[in-house]
This record gives structure tokens, C-alpha cells and sequence, in this order.
């Protein structure tokens, strides 16, 4: 016991003093750091790659410088308008969709007296957000395989030809949209509701005493106490409107080549040309430039919400 | 759970009218496959869970001191690599050429090591604690060691609860990472080898009919086999999930990043 306190002791000197404790504190870090400094600033450097021509056997320092040529080739290629029109297209669809029906199902577990009905029915709409793409691309299978699926059985019931799914690409911003909603819906609609669980009971006590009806709640009470969330999540999204839900794309639509007028982009695309053709420096422009206009996106965006309001700005 | 005739006849049904447990008598008569991704699945979902914990807690401690030098810098670090990041391509040359982790159990755990999302979250949660309790900690001598592991890490079960399930379903359900890095069949990930195994039957069944082979496939259950596997993989997940759903929901409500 006296060993025990003697040691304390001495470690209240060596331990307890500022400058120690910085380099505790330094130390504690360092290890992390090092992870983040080697797997997210490390490739950084690597863009270069998307000015040269990328020779393996040369590796990256040794291969040709080219400038601008691949980001030349980029843009003349038909390939690129394409996916770039439906990255933005369907994920601006799947931001107004997924925000409205997040707050709708918000504001219905709120309206759920019942504790334990709104513990069932959160768990049941979060549950697909815990499911692999891969899964989820198994149950959307079930539904559309054309020979066996649930809903061509019923189209036949019906007496309506059988539609083959996975080569018709007009269905798929439908499909794509309503198999994103029902995978984030649950998991959005937790963070809205906490939010409406946050809001001040009396404003609504002194509403109802006023007289106003539900509607009228929701309209003045609720939708104003959700918009600087919803401006928030909104931002972080709009910010992500190039990047693509890459197993959304490659699982649920089977990889189709059919469909690729409707359902390829930027992330599908950046795979094939890594895995198919191989074009490092290409595949490494596209990147690029992805990950440059999302970043301005975010800031302006970000810029527009502070000077309406720097209470909804992001940072 | 339907036997392979009914669900030609009849397609997918919400219950099941013949019940047969062929399917998944079928996904485990060939079972080392499935043991052996369901053992790498489970090893780098466990070990990478816990030391990615582990060093996001010890990188968000550290961010609430505010008398710490550089701390500042540290954040808009960290900030950064979620506005701008090298892409997919560069990524894999370090991965693959320099790093020599493909095929290896290693390129599921160390790349995805910190997620800086989840160490903002933690840091908001530290920053709430009572502040006197360390002090006094501090005047009794305690390091910033000590202090972590003994009080900063038990009083913050909450959050820590939440990201560890969050990245453990992550990793659970990571195919991505197989679909790029790995070639040696034994170290593909559970998802992968779902989608995998699918693909295989479906060309087995489609070669079959071109194919003059007299081994009748007609036998091998394809479409509920497809919807076995599907249980059988996302099933461990989903049990987890209730066990922590209320660490989760508190989770979500700790996770403001503003600050």
C-alpha cells in the first residue's frame, strides 16, 4: 500500500504537469493521425495521376506528363454527359423525395401516442438501412425477376403484358428512387423526430388554446422549428449531388448494361474504367473533378444558407 | 422458404404456401465456402470495429482540450478530407502498389480506420462531460492515459455503443472492399460472396440450357436459393440491431457535427 502511494506521488510530478500532459495528449493522436494522414492526404498527391498518361510499369512519378488531355478526352466523350446528367438528376430526385417523405414519416411517429407504436415502427423503417445493397438487390429481384417476380405476376393477373425489367430503362428513375427512399426514409426520419421531440410543448398547448388546427400547427410551429435541420442535412446532400450511391447503382440494377442510358453514373462509371478498361489516369480525372465541384458545391451552398439565415449554415 | 416448383408456379408469395427448408439445406451441403467468408466477416467486423473505436476515441479526446496547441489545425484537418478527397484510382495504386494490402484481411480493417463523421460525434459527446471530474483526476496525479481509459471511455458507453454498431453493420455488410481488393477466394467478404454465388448459379443455369450437359440442374433451387443466402447473410446483422437500437437512437440525437 505505502509502494502504491509513494508511486502516485512521484507520478503527480512527472504526470500532472502542463507540458507533460500536451505530450500525452500529442501522443494519444499521433497513431490516428498517422491514419488519416496516410489513407485520405497520401492519395491527394495521387491526382497528379489524372495529368499523366499513367504507365504501370513506369509508375507514377515516371510516367508522361499530358496536361489537360484526359480531362479533354472527358469531356468530348458522350459517355461523360451522360452520367453526369443522371448522377445530378437522380440525386436531386432522391433529395426532394427523401426529405419530404422523411419529414412526413417524422411528423407521423410524433403524432403516435403510443411509445411502444413508435418503437415498432421505427425499428421496422430503419431496418433497411442496416441491409447490404446486396440484399437489397435480392428482394428487388424478387419483386422485378421477369420470370418469377411478385409484381410481373401481378401485371399478368391483370391480363397485362409482362414487362422485362431489367432492360427497359424508363422504369428505373421510378425504381431507383422508390428503393433509395424506402432504405434512408427510417434512418432520416429519426433524426427530424428527435428534433420535434426537442420543440417546446408550450407553443403548441398556447396554439391549440388560440384555436389553430393541426394543419395550421404544422405549418407555423413545427415546419420553422425543422428548417435549420432540414437546410442542414439538405446542404451535406447537395454537397454529395456528384457522388452516387455506388451499390444502389451497381446491385440493384443488376450492372445492366441495358440500362446504362439511364442508370450509369459518375460512381459506375469510375469502376468500369478502373476494372475494365483500366484507364488509371482517365478514371483518376473523373474523380477529380468530382471531388472538386462537390467541395465548391458544398462551400456555396454552405455560403448562400449564412447569409439567409447563419443560424442553418453548416459551418 | 418455398420449395423451387411452388415458386415457379406461383412466384414469390408474403407467405409462404409450400414450405421447404430445401434452399438452405442446399446453401450449407457446401458449406466451407460460406464458413470460411463467414469467419474473415466476422474476424476484420470485430477487430476492425474495435480498433477503429478505439483510435477515433483517442483522436476526439484530445480535440477537447482547448488549451491544446494546434487543435485548431488538427479539426480543419480532419474537416477537410470530408470536403476533398484523392478519389477511387489513387486510393487503390497506394492500396494495392504500395501498401501491398490487397488480398489480405488488413485492406478491410486499416483504410477505413477513422472516419471522421463518427469522430466528430464522439468529440461533441466529450466535450459535454463534466470537466471538474478530470480535473480533480489531474490534481491526484492522474495522466491523460489514465484519465481516458479509466473515466473519459466508461462514462461515454452511449456514443461509444452507437459508432460501434454503426461501423460494426458497416463492415458487416462491406462487399465493396472484396469486389476491389480481393482475389484469393478464402478471404472474400460474406455480401461478396452472396453476390457471387448468385451470379454463378445464374450462369450455371443459363449454360445448362444451352450446354448439351446431361447433370440435371433443373434440381439446383436457383430462385430460392437466391433468397436463402439473402437470410442467411443479413439475418446476424439484423439480430444485432435491437439489442442496440436504444444506443442508437441516442447516438443519432448526440450526433450534432455543428461546433
Amino acid at each position: 500500500m505505502k509502494e502504491v502511494i509513494k508511486q502516485r506521488k512521484v507520478s503527480t510530478k512527472s504526470k500532472g504537469t502542463l507540458g507533460n500532459r500536451k505530450w500525452q495528449l500529442y501522443g494519444m493522436m499521433a497513431i490516428p493521425l498517422l491514419f488519416v494522414i496516410v489513407f485520405s492526404y497520401i492519395p491527394m498527391f495521387g491526382i497528379i495521376i489524372g495529368f499523366k498518361d499513367y504507365k504501370y510499369s513506369r509508375g507514377i512519378l515516371g510516367s508522361e506528363w499530358v496536361g489537360l488531355k484526359n480531362f479533354e478526352f472527358m469531356v468530348k466523350s458522350n459517355d461523360f454527359w451522360n452520367i453526369t446528367r443522371n448522377t445530378i438528376l437522380l440525386n436531386l430526385l432522391f433529395i426532394v423525395v427523401g426529405v419530404i417523405s422523411a419529414v412526413v414519416v417524422a411528423l407521423i411517429f410524433y403524432e403516435l401516442k403510443s411509445r411502444i407504436a413508435t418503437k415498432v415502427y421505427q425499428t421496422i423503417f430503419i431496418t433497411p438501412h442496416f441491409l447490404s445493397w446486396v440484399v437489397v438487390a435480392y428482394m428487388v429481384y424478387a419483386l422485378l425477376s421477369p420470370e418469377y417476380g411478385t409484381i410481373n405476376k401481378i401485371l399478368g393477373a391483370f391480363g397485362i403484358s409482362q414487362i422485362n425489367w431489367y432492360s427497359e430503362p424508363k422504369w428505373w428513375p421510378l425504381i431507383l428512387t422508390i428503393t433509395n427512399t424506402w432504405k434512408i426514409v427510417g434512418m432520416d426520419s429519426v433524426i427530424y423526430y428527435a428534433a420535434l421531440m426537442g420543440i417546446d410543448s408550450t407553443l403548441y398547448e398556447a396554439a391549440e388554446v388560440d384555436g389553430a388546427g393541426k394543419l395550421k400547427i404544422v405549418k407555423n410551429i413545427i415546419l420553422p422549428c425543422l428548417v435549420p435541420l432540414i437546410a442542414i442535412l439538405t446542404i451535406l446532400k447537395i454537397g454529395n449531388i456528384f457522388r452516387a450511391d455506388f451499390g444502389l447503382f451497381y446491385q440493384v440494377t443488376r450492372d445492366s448494361g441495358a440500362l446504362y442510358s439511364v442508370t450509369d453514373v459518375i460512381d459506375t462509371y469510375l469502376y468500369r474504367t478502373l476494372t475494365v478498361t483500366g484507364d488509371m489516369s482517365l478514371s483518376t480525372s473523373v474523380g477529380f473533378l468530382q471531388s472538386i465541384v462537390g467541395m465548391v458545391l458544398v462551400l456555396i451552398t454552405n455560403y448562400i444558407t449564412r447569409k439567409i439565415n447563419p443560424d442553418n449554415a453548416l459551418f | 422458404m418455398t420449395d423451387e416448383k411452388t415458386l415457379l408456379y406461383s412466384g414469390y408469395q408474403v407467405i409462404p404456401s409450400n414450405f421447404s427448408l430445401e434452399a438452405y439445406k442446399y446453401v450449407f451441403k457446401n458449406p466451407t465456402t460460406i464458413i470460411d467468408a463467414y469467419k474473415v466477416t466476422f474476424a476484420f467486423s470485430v477487430i476492425g470495429t474495435a480498433l477503429s473505436v478505439l483510435l477515433m476515441a483517442m483522436l476526439a479526446y484530445p480535440l477537447t482540450k482547448k488549451e491544446l496547441k494546434g487543435r485548431n489545425f488538427v479539426s480543419f484537418l480532419l474537416f477537410f478530407t470530408m470536403l476533398f478527397s484523392g478519389g477511387l484510382v489513387p486510393s487503390y495504386i497506394l492500396i494495392t502498389r504500395y501498401l501491398h494490402l490487397g488480398d489480405t484481411i488488413w485492406v478491410y480493417i486499416l483504410p477505413s480506420m477513422i472516419s471522421v463523421w463518427y469522430t466528430f460525434m464522439m468529440r461533441t459527446f466529450f466535450n459535454d462531460l463534466p470537466k471538474e471530474i478530470f480535473e480533480s483526476a489531474l490534481v491526484d496525479g492522474a495522466g491523460e492515459f489514465r484519465i481516458f481509459f479509466r473515466m473519459v471511455i466508461p462514462l461515454s458507453k452511449p456514443v461509444i455503443a452507437a459508432v460501434a454498431l454503426f461501423i460494426f453493420l458497416g463492415k458487416w455488410n462491406d462487399w465493396f472492399t472484396s469486389l476491389l481488393y480481393i482475389n484469393d477466394p478464402k478471404l472474400v467478404s460474406l455480401q461478396y460472396l452472396l453476390q457471387k454465388i448468385m451470379n454463378d448459379i445464374k450462369l450455371l443455369s443459363e449454360n445448362s440450357g444451352n450446354m448439351s450437359i446431361q447433370k440435371d440442374t433443373s434440381s439446383i433451387p436457383t430462385e430460392s436459393v437466391r433468397m436463402a443466402m439473402a437470410i442467411v447473410v443479413a439475418g446476424p446483422a439484423l439480430l444485432v440491431f435491437p439489442f442496440f437500437q436504444k444506443y442508437f437512437v441516442k447516438g443519432l440525437t448526440i450526433g450534432s457535427v455543428k461546433g
